[in-house]
């Protein structure tokens, strides 16, 4: 099995550790993982933003940089979303402009190799136990796009469910959005604070430790609101908890 | 308040863009209040009538279905409803714009002699802001609807599609009860409490003494059937019931995406729309009628079919979708852009995310306020889920955000046009593609963030200019030490991350250049290899044994220092 | 009338935006899936009318049952309660129903609405009663009167005959109904949700619907 780490430019620059989590999880499982150097961003900052032609470089980029793998493992549920649901999307309608079918047919590569994370573990490995340990209470938001566009479902709570030593506490109104939406978070800068000042009131509220998403985007906006409340909670990537072990605690 | 001249443009005249409008709205603590409550009590019971349909999704695909056939044959359905209606004794008009529709009910009203009019609440004819044209012509338009009578009377514009006054709270009602329906005929009772079932029955002696006297009525619809010409309102309260059946004369006003082909399409809709709008097993009261029925209800029938802007949506194959909206209001609901803005910010009669993508449609983007409302939702996809014709409205959103930044063709009035991009987003564009180079140039990005890493102690938490929008309210995230390219290539040299078949032939990273990779990435990395094992950490290192603070306490991010 | 141009404009910018449309599709060839359920849930003739009585009651209707000799009795009974004087009467709706010394008023197209106003109650059968709503059908049929009947008293008395007007689904009811006369669908009185979204019953229809499902001897419910 030829599985490639496909770990997102938000990843690389800012959350490097979210990366080496994944390396070392997956090692762990008995992966041999590889991280193409060719690889960039996925393109969703332009083509959400409405830059779409901006981001075509980058769907051919991917598709060359993944080319061979038999999965491309995605540590963010957004990211994963822009490969399989936007990325054919930008395919057909660059052939609806004429400009021939390369994307279509870039996408259409990418497509059925590229999983999130946890999907990768649940559905391809078929594991939910991983060996974790993180002796802490963790409280979970599921971010949209992952709940709804991957329908990642009880994929993740399954996977905390069986990290020893994990206490999951419920969060209230878990399933709304936290507010980072990408640009939005600027553009909108009043609601996006608005939106995310709840979700933290509501992550607070668990009395949790941590709190833990499969996506650093919206970790960074819950993490920066959860800081300047002066909050102790920590925020941390769902992949971190599950490379975290007895022998080399996180 | 509620006026608007303007014409062509379905928004409001003066409004600001939506980014504006909402900075000061999340700021009313009483509207935050009100909002709240009223969405999560609606979304919360919408939940549970939905999940007593086990075939809800099957009933969702139907109403889609129905209505994209409807959509693709609309010229076919129409006139096929023209010619039903007209056969039951009703008589069609055609409008292409708010103006037509506008001077053609003026019109009705004024050959029946009469100066006045009760309204059943309808977002067509908010949308083409008829009231205000009938008062031009010296008609009173009486809404009738609580909702729409709260706003009336308090000289306000309506923020909800199901519930108009929803921003409103019950002590604020009383106090625009009191002030002002005196005014408008019967007055308040004395001693009027902040009751809500006080404040219903005041509305009804005021409103019932208008329903008496009417001889004209005017309406929306929420379906029309081409086979039979039978015309569907959907409501609560029973004043549609009276509008529809007591006056003489009555003029409904109905977009043209409104006709479904038959009677049978009902079935799916008369179930998808109560659960989805009141969240009820059904509504109180929904009205049929086919043309003119002798001796019952109206003798005169008047059918205004509406296009304003709907058919050029209905040209962009993305944004057609669009029109199968049954305006049930359960994305608004759901909506937390719509929690915290309110319904104002979007600036037209249609707030929330349906809003963000049926105003700028019907009006073409022409104005700042339409193209600050394709942005005005983080895209969480809440809308789409409980959407129940599965308008894709994340999907439209970005599509109308295309339209915006990028230009392209789109049909204007009828006309298949070509669109510039919206003027002021240059240093965006600018930025944009900047990034779209730096990603597609990883040397270049490499050498980035390798500046950022060793810039990172100068980093503030809080950014000056352009960067405030972020740090007003979150702290911007720790520039970790190394990124991760650097720590793999550091830790795992260049003999991996060069592609299956490369590795498989033990190449190394010389071969790489052969593949489908861009050309120049091969000439760099060799720059880089004096990281490769070069310190003590060299190879093998895990992530896992290091000690790793909160990114957002003191420590941040903290990575080891390079060696 | 509109000028036949305007009607020219709004379908030629709708056949132009049709433009992706293959010129041989025809409505049909556009597939609607149809797999939704008939009815919701598996229940003999008893069973649907007890769930039409239990959503009807859960809406705020108040239900009855009775034998149809029971009628006339039922009916003085709630006209009773509600003191009613003067009762307006469809024309198609039997005279035995009602009790003596009760005022009818007559409906007809003459009738002035002022009128209708200064009545009591109204009394009426239905056209189909739909059980997995609660919903009862009127169609304007002579039983049943002109629509407007039913919206202006402030109480509405309907008799449901069992199980024959009772069907199970929206779907049912639809089949059985004929578009081209009005239509009055009603579930429980009237109600708004304007205020906070308090649901309060009664604001321009009837405060009060009082159902009575009218049943054989032995269709016990």
């Amino acid at each position: 099995m030829r599985v490639a780490l496909f770990v997102t430019c938000i990843n690389d620059a800012l959350y490097p550790r979210t990366g080496q989590a994944v390396v070392t999880l997956l090692e762990r499982l008995g992966v041999e993982v590889d991280f193409p150097q060719e690889q960039s961003c996925c393109g969703q900052p332009q083509f959400n933003t409405g830059y779409r032609h901006a981001t075509e470089p980058l769907v051919h980029r991917c598709a060359a940089a993944f080319e061979g793998y038999d999965h491309i493992v995605v540590p963010s549920g957004s990211c994963a979303a822009m490969v399989r649901e936007n990325y054919p999307r930008i395919g057909a309608k660059a052939a609806a402009e004429g400009r021939g079918q390369a994307l279509a047919r870039a996408a259409e590569r990418l497509v059925p190799r590229t999983w999130e994370l946890t999907e990768f573990l649940v559905d391809v490995l078929g594991v939910t136990d991983v060996g974790a340990y993180y002796p802490h209470t963790v409280t979970y938001h599921p971010t949209c796009h992952g709940l709804r566009m991957l329908g990642l479902g009880e994929r993740p709570r399954k996977l905390l469910e069986q990290v020893e030593g994990l206490e999951l506490r419920e969060l209230g109104g878990a399933e709304e959005c936290c507010g980072f939406g990408g640009t939005f978070a600027v553009k909108n800068a009043a609601v996006s604070s608005a939106m995310g000042a709840d979700k933290v009131r509501h992550i607070e509220k668990t009395g949790a430790s941590s709190v833990c998403t499969v996506d650093n985007s919206c970790l960074m906006h819950i993490g920066g609101t959860l800081s300047r409340a002066g909050s102790r909670v920590r925020p941390v990537h769902l992949a971190e908890i599950l490379a975290s072990t007895r022998e080399a605690p996180l | 308040m509620n006026g608007r001249t303007n014409a062509s443009s379905v928004t409001y005249v003066g409004m600001p863009t939506f980014p504006e409008a909402a900075e000061a709205s999340t700021r009313d603590a009483r509207l935050r209040r009100n909002l709240r409550h009223a969405t999560h009590t609606i979304r919360d019971k919408r939940a549970g009538a939905v999940a007593e349909l086990p075939d809800w999704a099957a009933l969702r695909e139907a109403g889609a279905h129905i209505k994209d056939r409807t959509l693709r044959h609309l010229d076919h359905y129409l006139e096929q409803l023209e010619q039903s209606v007209t056969d039951a004794g009703g008589i069609v008009h055609w409008a292409a714009d708010a103006q037509e529709a506008n001077d053609i009910v003026t019109r009705l009203v004024r050959e029946t002699g009469e100066r006045e009019v009760v309204k059943v609440k309808s977002m067509a004819t908010q949308e083409i802001g008829l009231n205000e044209a009938l008062e031009r012509a010296g008609i009173a338009a009486y809404e009738t609807d609580l909702a729409e009578l709260i706003v009336q009377l308090g000289d306000d514009r309506p923020s909800h599609i199901l519930v108009p006054a929803i921003h409103r709270n019950r002590g604020e009602i009383q106090e625009i009860f009191q002030d002002r329906m005196g005014r408008w005929g019967r007055a308040a009772p004395e001693g009027l409490s902040d009751d809500p079932a006080e404040l219903a029955e005041a509305a009804r002696l005021h409103l019932r003494e208008k329903f008496l006297r009417a001889k004209v009525g005017i309406s929306g619809a929420n379906f029309m059937v081409a086979e039979s010409g039978t015309l569907v309102v959907v409501e609560s309260e029973g004043n549609g019931r009276m509008c529809l059946t007591l006056p003489e004369t009555l003029i409904s006003v109905v977009g043209i995406e409104k006709v479904v082909p038959t009677w049978r399409d009902l079935e799916v809709f008369l179930q998808l729309l109560p659960r989805s709008s009141t969240a009820e097993r059904m509504n109180p009261y929904t009205s049929t009628w086919t043309g003119t029925t002798d001796g019952d209800g109206p003798s005169a029938f008047h059918l205004v079919l509406l296009d304003n802007g709907r058919t050029d949506t209905l040209a962009d194959q993305v944004g057609r979708q669009t029109l199968r909206c049954i305006r049930c209001s359960a994305c608004l609901n759901v909506c937390p852009v719509y929690e915290r803005a309110g319904g104002h910010a979007y600036g037209s009669p249609y707030p929330g995310p349906i809003g963000a993508i049926l105003t700028p449609q019907l009006d073409s983007l022409e104005t700042g306020l339409d193209a600050s409302l394709p942005y005005a939702s983080s895209l969480c996809g809440a809308c789409y889920e409980v959407c129940p014709v599965a308008i894709d409205i994340p999907e439209v959103l970005v599509h109308l955000r295309e339209r915006v930044v990028q230009g392209g063709t789109a049909t204007v009035r009828g006309q298949r046009t070509t669109v510039q991009p919206a003027k002021g987003h240059a240093a965006e564009r600018a930025a944009m593609r900047a990034a779209t180079w730096a990603f597609d140039h990883p040397g270049a990005l490499r050498a980035g963030e390798r500046l950022a890493s060793r810039a990172r102690r100068l980093v503030p938490r809080r950014l000056p200019g352009p960067g405030s929008a972020w740090t007003d309210t979150r702290d911007v995230p720790r520039v970790p030490p190394e990124s991760f390219r650097d720590w793999w290539r550091r830790t795992r040299g260049g003999a991996t991350g060069t592609g299956p078949d490369q590795r498989e032939r033990g190449t190394g990273r010389g071969a790489r250049s052969g593949g489908t990779v861009p050309r120049e990435q091969s000439g760099r990395t060799g720059a880089d290899g004096r990281h490769s094992g070069g310190g003590p950490d060299g190879g093998g290192r895990r992530p896992g044994g290091r000690a790793g603070g909160s990114r957002t306490e003191g420590g941040g991010d903290e990575q080891p220092e390079q060696p | 009338m509109s000028s036949p141009s305007s009607r020219e404009t709004v379908l030629g910018r709708v056949r132009r935006a049709l433009a992706d449309v293959p010129r041989t599709e025809r409505p049909e060839d556009v597939p609607v899936p149809r797999d939704y359920l008939r009815v919701h849930g598996d229940r003999d003739p008893r069973e649907t009318a007890r769930l039409l009585a239990e959503n009807l009651a859960d809406y705020r209707a108040r239900v009855h049952h009775c034998v149809p000799s029971a009628l006339p009795e039922t009916i003085a009974r709630l006209l009773a309660r509600q003191g009613s004087r003067s009762v307006v009467v469809p024309a198609g709706l039997p005279d035995s129903w009602l009790p003596a010394g009760v005022e009818r008023v007559h409906d007809s197209a003459e009738l002035p609405s002022h009128a209708l106003d200064a009545v009591g109650s109204v009394v009426t059968g239905c056209a189909v009663a739909v059980a997995e709503t609660g919903t009862l059908v009127l169609d304007a049929s002579r039983d049943q009167g002109r629509r407007r009947i039913t919206l202006v008293p402030d109480h509405h008395l309907c008799v449901v005959r069992v199980p024959e007007q009772v069907v199970g689904s929206v779907p049912q009811a639809l089949e059985r109904l004929d578009p081209a006369r009005p239509q009055t669908w009603i579930s429980g009185p009237s109600a708004t949700s304007d205020i906070e979204l308090n649901r309060v019953e009664g604001v321009h229809g009837p405060r009060t619907l009082d159902v009575i499902l009218v049943s054989e001897e032995g269709f016990l419910l």
